[in-house]
């Protein structure tokens, strides 16, 4: 297959590409400039996107000895996945950026670039599995989303929003690897140099990992007041966007409340700028609704009647713990569900749910309400 | 066997004639570089073989000294300036950077209130980022040159800020030729103007060399850079042409090599091989620009033929024949963007450049498409196709073979890919 592998300059992305080489595919490396500005994005090891990873990148793909380009979508990240992540906070969301650039970049522009190039998939170093199984279903086989033996770093939650047709069109050669060592060795053994390279965390495009200083410069400082549930105010803001539900640290509360218990952001209500705090019992959910969902195939086979509810696993962040649920899948794109064990906390409307079943991703959305039912 | 007779013979192949030569491609970027000629090939290779720093004075160094100098008079005679007039640097960035700052420094230590600096929009980085960099650390006011259309600077917007601004201007600088689009500016006019008011020039000639006539005394310029691997010597070397009595300050301090303006050890080998390819592509010049301005001329018919909306950049050459560089064709494909082309051209063998300077990541629109007026959405799709000695009609027949269906997927690519409506 005629297979482009995104190098993002990091050691899971090089080892990826060198292992779709060695599955004999016809490997072409391409880079991903994010940004024009040279300076918006951090540089050195923290980063994605600096101009220190385009040169690590090129040179992993010296050594494999594959063709090497630099492709600009700086635009469309502009558009798309700084633009959502600005319009999601301002409106009072916790917005998952990683989970954007997964949906709009990865998987759609530069997937979609590279299909019309002649490319037949695009290989990432993801952490995920892609299972193909044909027993059954009437469609043919199947391919399912699964999660990364190594559990640690499983990214299957930020790849859910891809869905089906995508799935079908990407490769992700580190999904047998249990641990990041593993792929370290795999880099080391074939000479590539950034095997001892620091992973890379946070946002990248917020270049010193400040995400309000960064809303504030790009939104602008809108004073309000923080209240309580009753009412009263108990403090002031630069702005309600900048906070999140269940957020505790950063809260800039003069004394502490009246019980002496710590106070949660319960609620931000951007219409009247204003941040509710109260205390953790408020941000326990059992109930969660989430719209724009997607379904990988056979997902629902074992949901009753098309729209029934069926058993399942959910999780709500990043490397958080999925727990147990019931799930359903009405019209129109929505998916409800039911929590069936323990409550979660802190669920932020604009967050990604995914649903699981065992390592198995059965499918995403992002959360419009949650609350406790 | 003699390693430097058989360097100055061309490569064809194994030297046991077992393997055909491995395919290059149709190499169509010589505005970026050029293959050195065997010839300087050759002078690097003798003069790498001997020790001796020019500036020593024992034997050593005076067979050294005598080389540089030798190779001094060469680029001076094919320059049309004098040997003193000629301060060897590392390359056309440096000797741009030691024009634009050193007269900048130079200009306004003899007037205080010399801070002004008059550069095309359409400069290449090498001019204008020592040009901002002065305005960001010394205090200078960078003033851009609108152009026209086709690239060529506007003489009337030059002559007004001259008049308006006389009292206060370091320097003007303009280049001969422009690398993307290969417009040939009015360098005489631009003199002309300046000098009427006491403003030194410079002129940045490094693509204009071996291409069209260039003759430091005779432009009237009072500073010229000039590059060796752009004339079939080697990277690394290039040259400033200052006159003397030029207010010129260093950049780089230290032993005081090259009438003090440029300290560092004389790189003998490179400065003979970029003498020998300077001399050869001046006096080849003629029978060099006729023959690859016809291949150009073919490049772009059948472009033209094969993507009829494809717009030429620059000036047309039937217009204009001596507007434009011979060995340069630029075309912006709508719909298409330029890595998409890159990318699917070099599949296919055929190595062009983009108009854009994607510096590692970094990729910004073309500032002189941009200046010339082109939209940032046809800018994308820009690629430059650049001829020079090697350039055979075989690689314009590549390029066209291999065009259509580039065009027809980067095109699909372009509506998918990218920007959403």
């Amino acid at each position: 297959m005629k297979v482009l592998a995104a190098m993002s300059g990091g050691v899971d992305s090089a080892v990826a590409a060198a292992l779709a080489v060695e599955a004999g595919h016809d490997v072409v490396g391409v880079h991903m400039a994010l940004s024009r500005n040279r300076d918006q994005f951090r540089s050195g090891s923290r980063g994605c996107c600096s101009i220190e990873d385009a040169g690590d990148a090129r040179r992993a793909a010296d050594v494999l000895g594959i063709p090497y380009y630099v492709w600009d979508l700086s635009e469309t990240f502009e558009e798309t996945v700084v633009a959502d992540f600005l319009t999601e906070y301002e409106a009072g969301r916790t917005p998952n950026p990683c989970v954007r650039c997964n949906e709009h970049i990865k998987f759609e522009a530069l997937l979609d670039k590279a299909t019309a190039l002649g490319f037949d998939a695009v290989a990432t170093g993801h952490y995920a599995r892609i299972e193909t199984r044909d027993a059954g279903h009437p469609g043919g086989p199947v391919r399912e989303l699964h999660r990364s033996p190594n559990t640690a770093k499983d990214q299957s939650y930020v790849l859910a929003v891809m869905g089906p047709e995508r799935l079908a069109r990407a490769m992700f050669p580190l999904g047998g690897f249990a641990t990041k060592d593993e792929v370290r060795a795999e880099a080391a053994r074939r000479g590539l140099s950034v095997s001892a390279k620091p992973d890379s965390y946070d946002i990248c495009f917020v270049a010193d990992g400040d995400t309000r200083g960064f809303l504030q410069r790009r939104l602008g400082s809108r004073p309000g007041t923080v209240v309580d549930t009753s009412g009263e105010v108990v403090g002031e803001h630069d702005g309600a966007y900048a906070f999140t539900v269940g957020q505790r640290k950063g809260l800039g509360l003069g004394r502490p409340a009246a019980d002496g218990k710590a106070r949660y952001v319960v609620d931000v209500q951007t219409s009247t700028n204003t941040v509710v705090v109260g205390p953790a019992e408020l941000l326990s959910v059992n109930r969660i609704g989430g719209d724009q969902a997607v379904w990988f195939d056979g997902a629902l086979d074992a949901a009753p009647a098309g729209d029934g509810w069926f058993d399942a696993e959910v999780q709500v962040r990043a490397h958080g713990t999925p727990v147990p649920a019931r799930v359903r899948a009405p019209e129109g794109g929505a998916m409800e569900i039911e929590l069936t064990g323990e409550p979660l906390r802190g669920v932020a409307a604009g967050q990604s749910v995914v649903a699981y079943r065992g390592t198995r991703v059965l499918g995403q959305a992002t959360v419009t309400k949650a609350w406790r039912g | 066997m003699d390693v430097t007779a058989s360097l100055t013979e061309p490569v064809t192949g194994h030297p046991d004639g077992s393997e055909p030569p491995p395919d290059t491609g149709a190499y169509l970027d010589h505005a970026a570089t050029t293959p050195m000629t065997s010839a300087a090939l050759a002078a690097f290779v003798e003069h790498a073989h001997h020790t001796g720093n020019a500036s020593s004075l024992h034997s050593a160094g005076r067979a050294a000294r005598r080389t540089a100098e030798e190779s001094r008079e060469t680029v001076a005679a094919a320059l049309g300036a004098r040997p003193s007039e000629v301060v060897f640097t590392a390359s056309g960035t440096e000797a741009d950077n030691l024009a634009i700052k050193g007269m900048f420094w130079g200009r306004r230590a003899e007037d205080r209130r010399r801070t002004r600096i008059l550069v095309s929009a359409v400069e290449h980085h090498a001019v204008l980022d020592p040009a901002f960099w002065l305005a960001g650390h010394a205090g200078a006011q960078v003033v851009l040159l609108p152009v026209d259309g086709e690239g060529r600077i506007d003489l009337d917007a030059l002559r007004a800020e001259l008049a308006e601004h006389a009292e206060e201007i370091a320097l003007v600088s303009v280049m001969w030729a422009n690398n993307e689009v290969g417009t040939v500016q009015p360098v005489r006019d631009v003199v002309r103007a300046a000098r009427h008011h006491q403003i030194p020039v410079h002129v940045d000639a490094v693509q204009a060399v071996g291409q069209v006539p260039v003759d430091f005394t005779a432009s009237g310029a009072d500073a010229m850079t000039v590059s060796g691997h752009k004339v079939g010597g080697p990277a690394g070397v290039g040259a400033l042409l200052a006159r003397r009595d030029l207010p010129l300050d260093a950049v780089l301090h230290g032993g005081g090599q090259e009438r003090g303006v440029r300290s560092g050890t004389l790189d003998v080998p490179a400065i003979a091989a970029f003498a020998v390819a300077v001399r050869d592509a001046v006096a080849g010049r003629e029978a060099h620009a006729g023959r690859i301005a016809a291949l150009r001329d073919e490049l772009v018919s059948r472009v033209r033929d094969i993507v009829p909306d494809a717009m030429l950049c620059g000036p047309d050459p039937q217009a204009h024949p001596d507007g434009r560089l011979p060995g340069n064709a630029h075309f912006a494909f709508p719909g298409a963007e330029g890595d998409s082309l890159l990318y699917l051209l070099d599949s296919a063998g055929v190595q062009a450049s983009t108009g854009s300077a994607c510096q590692a990541g970094v990729p910004q629109p073309s500032h002189v498409l941009l200046a010339m007026g082109v939209p940032e959405t046809a800018a994308r799709g820009a690629l430059r196709f650049s001829l020079g000695t090697t350039s055979t009609r075989a690689d314009v027949d590549r390029l066209a073979a291999a065009l259509p269906q580039v065009v027809e997927r980067a095109r699909a690519a372009g509506l998918v890919g990218g920007r959403r409506s």
